[in-house]
């Protein structure tokens, strides 16, 4: 009873969930995959043997041969150091999607789940978002934008808001009903300190759960919005459009789609994995508590 | 007080522990939960086993059960049922005895029955698992049960889902699933505490009914000493996981030979009402005629409403203490809450030193808040978990301007005036007691400095002993600081220890309204003198052992 435990209360489910001994086999090896991904997209600058778009008419659709351990594509460019830098803009698209919308999610979500008359209009609002179709929203956007990697992220992020705006009401219409709130209302703490110091710490716990989740799909819907031709413009290398390029290949050169969707697929189920940890860790912690 | 005095020497032996050890093998030390207790129940006989939360009471009937959870493990000492040991039978063999030999209930009948069967569903599937009676069989045996509790229109509530009941006739269904099969033994734990007085009354005397029709051995789990002297044959108190005492209930309550027995009944707050104290002039919180009114919105057509309080009107002034006393269901809180302005009143005033507070809004109600503090029932959740003590004590002052350092120095000081070490206040709400919570919870309204502190059932999740101390509390925080106290209880024993005035609400409105004594000892409405009756143990003062002296009650209005 004498120990102090740390004062960084509304960090400790994150620190809990970061402390990796606790972890199963399972996610330790999916954290040194996603580690190893993240690494070497990130030093794909330096570590790329060949420029990702320089062309070689006369080394088209090579095998794995020297200089090229993973072969040449039809344009002859090097599939390694394409698949390298892919992962970059893959990356990128998946975590700011994850975290715009696990944000903006938050905030409308706190407001739905405080404000009983901003509720009926907010939710109204996001059943509706929720009735549109993510890759149809996809393709509109970017026919009235243009293939911009902002405008997927904006495609890819606004049918997620929805579900994370639902998950933060819920969490917000439960807490505040929590004694304590309504402590705090009678000691006169304004509305913006409760729903920051009260409320918000209630949610971290789903989001980061939520979030991970947001990532591994916002990466996979990229890869499918590319492959579409609804994605990002070829001339930057994503996974996705890696692939739509290749399946023109598919037959003679499978390889084409083969390297980037072993990426992505390690990528997604590393993620996915660790979001299980996540939510297995945090999850004894809020039963713990409501018992 | 008619106490049980039937001898059951003679009676067979229905259930026996002997020497029964339970430890926590996964805890470091491997502590023992009981510590080689025995019980002996009696066919016909009722056992109470009493002790407070953390006693080993449940554990016991647990056991017995053989439905123990993971984390404790029976190390020692025999549990024989009819001269069987149950200790050694296998899950399955369990199984089959429990419902046809053993049944329980449970003080929560709404998480214990399923929410998407029939409950007459419900009880035929007890007789499907352990007997082979037809379908027409099993059904008749259903009605005959459920008549036998006193369920009203049996057709109707055969059909009719858990939710679609009362709290009562949801604990009568328990109560049939569990005698359906004729069990020697029923193990009753805390089966009343969910229930209102009036209810539990009517359930005590049904499981007495059926206990001397069917011959049943009841093993009566409660904290309520009231509920022990009017039902019990013997009694055990339990005490951390041993049996401090046992006896014949009269012998017990009338000469209690542990210490610990007599403090327990020592704790037990009287009915006899306190000493009014003067009332001073001027009213620092008047209520003018406040409503409120659920519900009647809609755009189309208008929807029902409910009319949760009507009329109430009381003046409180300084350093005395009102309580609303009622069952659930009849408004306390919902006045509570409108005192507060956690909920808008439909109508009304609510005159706080003079100032109006029934209709400002949120930002002109800061000011006002200060004057006006609440406690709430539950201790677990009235303090923010990731919170250190210290932070949820100062966040009130901070509000309003007071200094970091000067706040902290002030929660410092009242830790020691509430009984608490000053490391307290860096320390977290899980690491303290519900009785400790609720501590912190009144010094977190005291470092306001309040004029008024709503208490809203602030002792009754607590147990008696624990209730006392912070009744006491209260008490001198009162008499210290002068401040007026709402106190909501529906417990009119602690209304009693603590009021100087008494409201009696009922379905919304006020029924009856004066001095406590006066209220408590002559009642004048009927439901108020339903109220008093329905409390167990009425005639019986736990605290010097003895009868109450004959209480007068006012004629009939």
């Amino acid at each position: 009873m004498a120990q102090v435990p740390q004062p960084t209360s509304a960090m400790q489910p994150v620190l809990r969930a970061l402390r990796l001994p606790h972890l199963g086999a399972g996610s330790k090896i999916a954290a040194l995959v996603l580690a190893v991904i993240v690494v070497l997209t990130l030093l794909a600058g330096w570590i790329a043997p060949h420029d990702p778009l320089a062309m070689n008419p006369m080394a088209r659709l090579q095998g794995p041969i020297e200089g090229h351990p993973l072969g040449t594509d039809n344009f002859g460019r090097d599939i390694f150091s394409r698949v390298l830098i892919g992962g970059q803009l893959s990356l990128i698209i998946g975590i700011a999607t994850a975290v715009v919308s696990v944000l903006l999610g938050l905030i409308i979500g706190m407001i739905a789940g405080f404000f009983r008359t901003a509720d009926a209009i907010i939710m109204r609002a996001m059943d509706a978002l929720m009735a549109i179709p993510s890759i149809l929203l996809a393709i509109a956007l970017v026919a009235l934008n243009g293939p911009s990697v902002g405008s997927v992220i904006a495609a890819i992020t606004i049918p997620e808001i929805p579900r994370v705006v639902r998950l933060v009401r819920a969490v917000v219409l439960s807490a505040r009903e929590e004694p304590y709130v309504e402590a705090a209302i009678a000691l006169g703490t304004p509305m913006r300190k409760i729903l920051v110091r009260h409320l918000v710490p209630n949610t971290t716990a789903p989001l980061i759960v939520q979030g991970t989740y947001i990532l591994a799909s916002a990466i996979l819907t990229e890869a499918i919005l590319s492959f579409l031709g609804a994605g990002v413009s070829t001339e930057t290398p994503t996974w996705g459009n890696i692939m739509a390029e290749g399946r023109l290949f598919f037959r003679i050169k499978p390889e084409l789609i083969l390297y980037p969707g072993i990426a992505l697929s390690l990528c997604i189920l590393s993620i996915n994995l660790l979001g299980d940890a996540a939510r297995d860790m945090l999850d004894p912690r809020l039963k713990k508590r409501a018992g | 007080m008619q106490f049980k005095t039937r001898n059951f020497d003679a009676a067979d032996v229905v259930l026996e522990a002997r020497d029964l050890t339970v430890t926590l093998p996964e805890t470091p030390g491997n502590p023992a939960v009981l510590k080689g207790i025995d019980v002996t129940i009696r066919a016909g006989e009722t056992v109470c086993l009493v002790g407070e939360s953390g006693s080993g009471k449940s554990v016991t009937s647990l056991a017995i059960m053989g439905l123990l959870p993971d984390a404790l493990r029976v190390a020692g000492g025999t549990i024989r049922l009819q001269g069987r040991d149950l200790l050694p039978l296998s899950q399955a063999e369990m199984r089959d005895l429990r419902a046809a030999r053993v049944a329980m209930i449970f003080q929560e009948p709404m998480t214990a029955l399923n929410p998407v069967l029939r409950v007459g569903d419900q009880i035929m599937e007890v007789m499907e698992l352990h007997t082979d009676l037809s379908a027409t069989e099993r059904r008749r045996r259903a009605v005959a049960i459920m008549e036998q509790v006193h369920l009203p229109d049996v057709e109707r509530i055969f059909r009719s889902y858990p939710h679609q009941l009362s709290g009562g006739q949801r604990q009568r269904i328990m109560i049939a699933m569990a005698l359906v099969l004729e069990p020697v033994l029923l193990i009753a734990d805390e089966p009343t505490t969910a229930l209102d007085v009036t209810t539990q009354k009517q359930i005590l005397a049904l499981i007495d009914e059926l206990q001397k029709g069917h011959g049943t051995a009841v093993l009566f789990i409660t904290h309520d000493m009231g509920v022990v002297a009017e039902i019990a044959d013997t009694v055990y108190v339990m005490k951390q996981g041993e049996i401090v005492e046992h006896g014949a209930v009269e012998t017990l309550l009338r000469s209690p030979q542990a210490d610990y027995t007599r403090k327990l009944l020592k704790a037990v707050p009287s009915l006899s009402p306190r000493e009014a104290r003067p009332q001073a002039a001027d009213a620092v919180l008047r209520v003018e005629r406040l409503n409120k009114i659920y519900g009647g919105g809609g755009i189309l057509r208008k929807l029902p409403q409910a009319h949760a309080a009507r009329d109430v009107t009381f003046a409180l002034s300084r350093g005395r203490t009102l309580g609303i006393v009622g069952e659930s269901g009849s408004g306390k809180s919902t006045v509570a809450r409108c005192i507060m302005r956690l909920i808008d009143p439909s109508s009304g005033r609510i005159l706080l030193d003079d100032a109006d507070i029934a209709g400002l809004s949120r930002a002109a109600l800061r000011p006002h808040r200060q004057k006006l503090q609440v406690v709430f029932q539950d201790p677990m959740r009235s303090l923010n978990p990731r919170w250190t003590i210290g932070e949820s004590l100062i966040e009130g002052p901070l509000n309003y301007g007071t200094s970091r350092a000067d706040a902290m120095a002030e929660a410092a000081r009242l830790m020691g005036v509430v009984g608490l070490p000053a490391d307290a206040l860096a320390r977290y709400p899980h690491q303290f007691s519900g009785g400790q919570r609720q501590r912190i919870a009144i010094a977190r309204a005291v470092m306001m400095r309040p004029d008024v502190l709503v208490a809203d059932e602030a002792v009754s999740a607590l147990d008696v002993s624990v209730q006392a101390q912070v009744l006491d509390l209260l008490d001198q925080l009162q008499r210290d600081l002068g401040i007026a106290i709402v106190f909501i209880t529906h417990d009119l024993r602690v209304a009693a220890q603590i009021c100087d005035e008494v409201i009696v609400m009922q379905r919304g409105a006020v029924v009856e309204h004066g001095p406590a004594g006066e209220v408590l000892a002559a009642p004048a409405h009927p439901y108020t003198r339903a109220l008093i009756e329905a409390a167990p143990g009425r005639s019986w003062d736990f605290q010097n052992f003895r009868a109450m002296p004959e209480v007068r009650h006012a004629e009939p209005a």
